[in-house]
């Protein structure tokens, strides 16, 4: 098992004082190299749930294990550390730094592990999505398709054993999308590593043999005002 | 990727605003560096100027700054003269034990050449040969040397050595002649005119923008003269100017001129070498604490130092102060500068902590920046400070005989570069706060 959750809850202060239930999630896990894909309605704690996986966001209560380490229980730096080394992040709007090359983005996802940035890796990363030529080209000179590519080899810089892609293709045109769904596919596959993968798209969706819907999962749902 | 190099391309993304904080802090460093040189430079200046001897002898009526002032850097109007007989204790009196050479100065005259100005200093070939201009950095002492022609020749009254500045500005020469102006106004009248036999090599002291005449034919021109004591009058000495009308030879260089008797004469100032430090203690004490004080006996570096230390001292502090603030506000400027770009860069933040950055990470990056800043500043501001010296240099030494070199450092330069950095991390420390405190969930639009 390279996920687990257990009894996870999370609320956000309101404004007037009261707690805000956003996560309760009994039990959820994710096997070593499994490529699950996470559905709900807008504001039903997809991007939260994601964050307290990241350990970007604290969790009220609970356990989030990943590779045997219970992050829940780390402190920030440790978290921090072992998220550099761990876990992969694909984001809805790429997030790539402006001023920096292709492969510099790439880089950049390997300079917080505490190792020397592995150049060759980076730049074969780029090779596997296509971007070989493109290596010195900033995002600004690179495509909406080409960017999130980029972002797809920075996720994987650091041989994570769980990747986190939040709504990946939601801003790629409709004939780049499937591009990215294989790049991430066959990239997890081919390194072995665990997708978790949040989308509103059934097209992508129906591609993945689990699919889970944050509705069932997340029994704090129901008291969300959506 | 180390931070240097993310902090690099941070800065390389707002190019614009970045060259100018960092141009800002480097025109503050550059002046920095101008008044530390400059004001260096003139101190070894002022101090070299009066090396070479012990003591200045002058009159006792007036202060010792006026002394110095008028003896070594020839400003000012010269103190009241002194009796050569004084002159002659040093050099066969009983001042005499304790001196290695005694070199008067009668000062007064001055020459005009267009709009320069310059002040005729007579004097004997001592001044050449017994003394020197302060030391080398091996301690040996600095001798004059002439670039073209000598000393005066013995027995030549009318004859003259310039110095190199004067030489430049005049385009005066060995052989060329000039007429002083008695007394220092333009309005003075004109002397009869004197040869001149010798340039000066440039000494880098007041020297080099006066003329040097030979002190015989000084006492014998107009006005010069002390009246003759009856009972001592010299049968040689002859009518107003001394002339002889009877006879006057053209080849004669005196024009027929005897020198003029010694009662008849005085000193401005008397340069003094002792034999030893000790023996200027003892003539110090005779000069200024004997019952009939005629004179006074000053020791030139004592009053530089003070000269420097209650003024240039306090204009520098004042000079340092201004340029300490304009450094300060481009300092502030920097601070503005990244932490108005840290709301467009927070994304950039979270996503670097998204990608496993700690939040010390973050803020030592937006550290690193302001450091980088202000490094590259400050390097730009030292070349540029020293490249206004080189290029101001040729000017600054015709006008004020201050030589300025392009590679002349202080080591308080060398302070500028921990200060600096100690400087940028007070400047980058709150953006890098702000970095540090970067919510990464809300600003990566976290959704519920």
């Amino acid at each position: 098992m390279i996920l687990k959750l257990e009894n996870v809850r999370k609320s956000y202060l309101e404004p007037n004082g009261e707690k805000l239930p956003i996560l309760d999630v009994e039990h959820f896990s994710l096997g070593r190299g499994e490529q699950v894909v996470l559905q709900g309605r807008s504001g039903c704690g997809k991007t939260t749930l994601l964050n307290c996986l990241a350990g970007l966001t604290t969790v009220d209560e609970g356990s989030i294990t990943i590779n045997g380490h219970d992050i829940v229980r780390l402190p920030e730096v440790s978290r921090d550390r072992f998220r550099a080394l761990h876990i992969g992040f694909v984001f809805q709007t790429f997030n790539l730094l402006q001023g920096f090359t292709a492969l510099e983005n790439v880089l950049l996802g390997m300079t917080f592990t505490g190792q020397k940035p592995d150049v060759s890796r980076a730049e074969t990363l780029l090779d596997n999505v296509g971007l070989s030529h493109r290596l010195t080209h900033k995002p600004a000179a690179l495509s909406v398709g080409e960017q999130q590519r980029v972002a797809v080899a920075r996720a994987l810089s650091n041989r994570p054993s769980l990747l986190l892609a939040d709504e990946p293709t939601a801003n790629i045109d409709p004939a780049h999308q499937q591009q990215v769904i294989d790049l991430l596919r066959d990239s997890c596959r081919r390194e072995n590593i665990a997708m978790l993968l949040v989308t509103h798209s059934p097209e992508v969706s129906q591609q993945f043999e689990r699919v889970e819907t944050l509705e069932q999962v997340n029994r704090a749902v129901a008291g969300i005002a959506l | 990727m180390n931070f240097w190099k993310i902090a690099w391309r941070n800065i390389e993304q707002r190019a614009l605003a970045s060259s100018l904080t960092g141009l800002s802090m480097a025109l503050g460093v550059a002046l920095m560096i101008l008044v530390i040189v400059i004001h260096d430079v003139t101190v070894d200046q002022f101090e070299n100027d009066a090396e070479g001897y012990h003591l200045i002898v002058g009159g006792s009526k007036g202060g010792d700054m006026q002394l110095v002032m008028t003896t070594v850097y020839h400003l000012g109007k010269p103190l009241y003269p002194i009796p050569y007989s004084y002159y002659k204790r040093f050099v066969d009196g009983d001042f005499a034990p304790y001196v290695q050479a005694a070199v008067p100065y009668c000062l007064g005259d001055s020459f005009h050449h267009e709009d320069f100005q310059f002040r005729v200093v007579a004097t004997s070939a001592d001044l050449f040969n017994k003394i020197s201009y302060g030391t080398y950095d091996d301690g040996s002492d600095k001798r004059y040397e002439f670039l073209s022609g000598g000393s005066f020749h013995d027995g030549h009254f009318f004859e003259a050595v310039i110095g190199s500045t004067v030489a430049r500005q005049t385009g005066l020469g060995v052989g060329d002649t000039f007429q002083p102006t008695h007394g220092i106004s333009t309005r003075g009248d004109k002397h009869q005119d004197f040869t001149i036999v010798g340039v000066l090599a440039p000494t880098g002291t007041a020297n080099d923008r006066a003329l040097f005449a030979n002190l015989e034919g000084f006492y014998l021109l107009e006005g010069h003269a002390l009246a003759p004591e009856e009972e001592s009058a010299s049968p040689t000495a002859i009518s107003s100017d001394h002339t002889d009308h009877h006879h006057v030879d053209s080849s004669d260089p005196n024009r027929g001129m005897q020198p003029l008797p010694e009662d008849q004469r005085e000193v401005t100032s008397i340069l003094v070498v002792c034999k030893d430090s000790f023996g200027a203690m003892i003539l110090d004490n005779k000069i200024n604490k004997g019952k009939d004080r005629v004179a006074q006996a000053v020791a030139p570096r004592e009053v530089v130092t003070r000269l420097l230390d209650g003024i240039v001292g306090p204009v520098r502090v004042v000079l340092l102060v201004l340029t300490t603030l304009i450094i300060i506000v481009a300092g502030i400027s920097i601070l503005v500068s990244i932490y108005n770009s840290m709301s467009e860069r927070s994304q950039d933040i979270a996503v670097m902590r998204a990608l496993g950055a700690s939040r010390t990470a973050v803020m030592a990056i937006i550290l690193v920046e302001s450091i980088l800043l202000s490094l590259m500043s400050g390097i730009v501001g030292v070349l540029l400070g020293h490249a206004v010296l080189g290029l101001a240099g040729p000017v600054v030494e015709a006008q004020a005989g201050v030589v300025l070199k392009f590679w002349q450092f202080n080591w308080q330069e060398g302070l500028l570069v921990p200060g600096l950095v100690a400087f940028a991390s007070l400047v980058g420390f709150l953006p890098a706060l702000t970095a540090y405190r970067t919510d990464v969930a809300k600003t990566l639009g976290s959704g519920r």
